[in-house]
């Protein structure tokens, strides 16, 4: 995993957070916090989506500064269409993380950011990959990041099943999400997730008074 | 010299209990836990130690931070408990022994760079766990501690549950002690729980190969 900012290290605005993305029977889900802030102290944005897509069915999340997180992704983004124009086929997901994990080692010395890679493509099926702060790329079937996923390297490790139903796939994350804001100063506000499977893409955002509730609240 | 960096670095290295430790009160008694590596640096000097120490028959104490200042101020409150529960002319309070230690983890807090978990039982109010993180007191169904419980809080917020038995109470500390110890590196080696009511101490040592085990292990 990458490293976690919990001493406001990166410069300006960060995305001091919590992300993760797990494989399920026939699809992923990705998802993340939505609070953006500055050293901790000032919460700059209690609402900023983290999960942003790069082609129709690959979505990845960021965790570090967000000013170089937009900017990676936003190379991505391009680099992407442009090679998906070339094969005249989708790309795999194993390209858009291989692209983001390009952009992070070539980068290394000046980049402050760590990515997550989910979706679905023809040759693999759903797939997920992390881009670690270095430039390792790695996949996994179930992967957290950010200052929050410490949090909840226990919870994860404890519940996540292979081949869960969507239901308890996104049960499972929203209740990571939850435990990691329930503990995290800086990951709060709503819960966006987003489940990708052969027939599409779909968004799901749990406000955070529908957040589920745990013993203590 | 041995102390001033030109030897191995595990003989200038502090020795801390980078560790897991967790307490959990029950209808009737504690149930505490601990992991067993003690390091210096990157070196386990001792993979066998037993943090869960006693500070009366049926008042332990679950150690981490700086091995030195734990087991000092375990052995000084041994003491004053010793001397109360005479003065007194019964067994002391578990509350009693959490404010000794919270006393002295209050007056010396700058110097001193442990954190004791108190957890026992009495005639009084039957089995209780204190936390005394910092010199501050405060009473808790469960407490965890140490470095390996940041990767836990969301797995015990999670599976806490009111009213649990003794067996369940059991159970979710050599999980929660297992999970830890495999993402902590400060955190390893064997389990060693203690179980606490009204009619007996039960010290148990739970090996390696016989922890719990999760999905990717």
């Amino acid at each position: 995993m990458e490293k976690h900012y919990t001493g406001s290290q990166v410069k300006g605005v960060s995305t001091g957070t919590t992300i993760l993305a797990a494989v399920f029977d026939g699809g992923v889900v990705i998802g993340s916090d939505s609070r953006a802030s500055i050293g901790g102290e000032y919460v700059s944005s209690k609402t900023i989506n983290k999960v942003i897509q790069v082609h129709d069915q690959i979505f990845c999340c960021m965790a570090g500064s967000l000013a170089d997180a937009q900017a990676v992704t936003k190379a991505a983004k391009f680099h992407l269409s442009f090679h998906s124009i070339q094969m005249e086929t989708p790309p795999l997901v194993i390209s858009a993380a291989s692209v983001l994990k390009d952009l992070c080692y070539k980068n290394k010395d000046e980049l402050q950011a760590g990515f997550i890679t989910a979706g679905w493509d023809r040759k693999k099926g759903p797939q997920v990959y992390v881009v670690a702060l270095g430039g390792m790329l790695v996949s996994q079937p179930v992967t957290i990041g950010g200052s929050g996923s410490t949090y909840i390297y226990g919870y994860v490790d404890a519940k996540y099943k292979p081949n869960m139903s969507r239901e308890e796939c996104l049960q499972f994350a929203t209740n990571a999400l939850a435990l990691a804001m329930g503990r995290d100063n800086v990951s709060g506000g709503i819960a966006h997730l987003v489940v990708i499977t052969e027939k599409g893409v779909e968004h799901v955002v749990v406000p955070g008074d529908k957040l589920p509730k745990f013993h203590d609240e | 010299s041995m102390l001033d960096g030109t030897g191995p670095e595990w003989l200038s290295e502090e020795v801390k209990t980078g560790t897991t430790i967790i307490a959990i009160e029950y209808n009737g008694g504690v149930v505490l836990g601990s992991d067993s590596r003690v390091s210096a640096g990157a070196s386990v000097v001792n993979r066998v130690m037993n943090k869960l120490s006693p500070l009366h028959d049926k008042i332990y104490c679950a150690l981490s931070g700086s091995a030195a200042d734990a087991q000092t101020i375990a052995e000084m409150v041994n003491y004053q408990l010793d001397v109360h529960s005479m003065e007194i002319g019964e067994d002391p309070q578990v509350r009693s022994a959490a404010t000794l230690v919270k006393n002295i983890s209050y007056k010396y807090k700058e110097e001193l760079s442990a954190h004791l978990i108190v957890a026992g039982w009495d005639r009084r109010d039957g089995g209780q766990v204190f936390a005394t993180l910092k010199g501050l007191i405060t009473r808790q169904p469960f407490a965890v501690g140490g470095s390996g419980s940041s990767y836990v809080y969301g797995f015990v917020d999670a599976e806490y549950r009111r009213g649990m038995n003794k067996e369940d109470c059991q159970q979710f500390v050599v999980n929660t002690l297992s999970l830890a110890m495999s993402r902590d590196g400060s955190s390893g080696g064997v389990a060693y729980i203690v179980t606490i009511d009204e009619h007996s101490t039960e010290e148990k040592v739970i090996l390696g190969n016989d922890l719990p085990t999760f999905f990717d292990q």
